[in-house]
């Protein structure tokens, strides 16, 4: 039997590589190694459904494939190490496994904040074990509540707190409203409106200095100098790509690991990268290499890369076209979803009201150089049927530049 | 090919409608509806329907 293709980063891109390739022709031997310590699962509920204790936490567990009975997984093992030029990778321990092929799919972390204080009850969110302490603390009686980050995870979890019915929750962002830097100030108001009234407080305008407190955090110091009373602290400052095991190769590791037009990395055809850990030209848009940390990516990221990938080891000469995925994106908070697709972030200058109005259900359109790039639709169902009805249209889209 | 949607689980985001228009629509209450066995032809609709739901609720039984 020859040597495997080794899928670094056992989660969701992950498992929908080693699904993607069964799918695309490869019946050798797949190897997933991933250092958490469980089989894939959905990582969106953990600050949703999950965290409210509407879901179980079991039932966020993917349902692999029947194709990929007979993959290897390697769970609670790290990747440290790889050689490209030798074509292995190195676990924690010391073993060494040779690959056919290799699939970059180790995601991201949560940023940390570097600021003085006590490190306990301060909270981030990305795997199971971060959402079960997170749900502990949020129910404990009386909890105060600060989250610092305005983005999506962020008021996802404020909205979730005041839910559980916690006593105050007070989001903090060095911008002056939330979710502004993906969707515009157009949206980020109205959200701003409607968190407000659902019991959210903001702190907008202002970083954190520190943490207040002798073993845990009792409070929060923003940097003008107000201090927020805190039991529980939930850190949503964005995130830090795993890449560190690829260090060495001579690879573009500045945000992510840079790929070609086909998800390859460095010039390797043996090498593909899939999910948020991807920076990847979108031929749909400017061309531009971007990470784009959405849903939907690992799954389309790892159906273009499978098939890329698949191809080489079958030594066949496929030319496919270059990966343009339509990025769609949602997120539920309180009793509303947001619910986007195309590129909004490119067309944030000029933003219309394509439908409905700011107060009710209403849906937004992005557009760069006049034309539409991209949809979010704000409220309920109507909204979300609504923006479906563009995305015919912004499929049909060329590229926007050559 | 037998296809089961946990209405309890489904929130009706309607990724599987795009994927799989043949087997599942939203009726005129906006509440999903999908054909319980479709023909297998559909097979890689249905799977790729399976994939991109979010709340992941579809399940493909053989
Ligand atoms: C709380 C939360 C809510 C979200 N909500 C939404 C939403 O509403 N809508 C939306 O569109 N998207 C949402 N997302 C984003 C979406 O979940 C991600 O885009 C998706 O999980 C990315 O999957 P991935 O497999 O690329 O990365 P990850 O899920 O990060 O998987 C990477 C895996 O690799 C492992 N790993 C890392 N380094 C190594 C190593 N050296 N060796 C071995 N294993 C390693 C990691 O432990 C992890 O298991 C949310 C994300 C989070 C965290
Ligand atoms: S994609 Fe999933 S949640 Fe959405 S309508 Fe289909 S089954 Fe329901």
């Amino acid at each position: 039997m020859g040597a495997p293709i080794v899928v670094a980063g056992a989660s969701m891109a992950g498992l929908r590589a080693a699904e993607q390739l069964r799918a695309a022709g490869w019946d050798g031997p797949i190897t997933l190694v991933g250092d958490e310590p469980h089989m894939p699962y959905n990582r969106p509920p953990l600050s949703k459904e999950v965290l409210a204790g509407k879901a179980p936490f079991e039932s966020l567990a993917f349902r692999p494939r029947a194709s990929v009975s007979d993959v290897e997984w390697r769970l609670g093992a790290k990747v440290v190490a790889a050689d490209l030029a030798r074509r292995i990778v190195e676990l924690h321990g010391g073993e060494v496994l040779p690959y056919a092929g290799l699939v970059v799919a180790t995601g991201m972390r949560p940023g940390r904040l570097r600021c003085p204080g006590p490190v306990d009850g301060r909270h981030t969110v990305r795997t199971l074990a971060d959402a079960q302490g997170l749900r502990e603390a949020l129910t404990r009686p009386g909890a105060r509540v600060v989250v610092v980050g305005a983005g999506f995870i962020g008021c996802e979890v404020a909205a979730t707190a005041v839910a559980l019915g916690a006593a105050e929750v007070t989001v903090v962002d060095p911008l002056p409203l939330p979710m502004m830097g993906p969707l515009g100030e157009l949206l980020a108001r109205a959200l701003l409106k409607r968190h407000k009234e659902r019991g959210v407080r903001f702190a907008l305008g202002t970083g954190v200095a520190g943490f207040e407190g002798d073993d845990r955090v009792t409070g929060v110091v923003l940097g003008d100098g107000r201090v927020l009373p805190a039991d529980v602290v939930v850190e949503s400052v964005g995130s830090v790509a795993n890449t560190e095991w690829l260090e060495g190769n001579g690879l573009d590791l500045a945000d992510g690991v840079l790929t070609d037009e086909h998800l390859r990395v460095g010039g390797r055809p043996a090498v593909v990268a899939v999910g948020d850990v991807a920076r990847f030209p979108n031929a749909r848009y400017d061309g531009v290499p971007r990470r784009v940390e959405h849903w939907s990516i690992p799954t389309d990221t790892a159906k273009h890369a499978a098939k890329v990938l698949a191809a080489h080891l079958a030594g066949a000469d496929i030319a496919p076209a270059p990966f343009a995925p339509l990025p769609t994106f949602w997120s539920d908070q309180h009793d509303f979803r947001l619910q986007s697709f195309g590129a909004p972030v490119l067309g944030k200058d000029d933003v219309r009201v394509l439908d409905g109005d700011l107060d009710g259900d209403v849906l937004a359109g992005y557009h760069q150089g006049g034309r539409l790039v991209g949809v979010v639709a704000l409220g309920g169902q109507a909204a979300a049927a609504a923006a479906a009805r563009y995305r015919a249209e912004l499929l049909k889209q060329p590229a926007l530049t050559a | 090919m037998k296809v089961v949607v946990d209405m309890n689980k489904c929130q009706d985001h309607g990724q599987c409608v795009f994927a799989a228009p043949d087997v599942f629509s939203f009726d005129e209450a906006g509440r999903l509806a999908y054909v319980s066995d479709p023909d297998d032809a559909l097979r890689d609709d249905v799977e790729e329907a399976a994939d991109v739901c979010p709340l992941q609720a579809i399940r493909i039984e053989d």
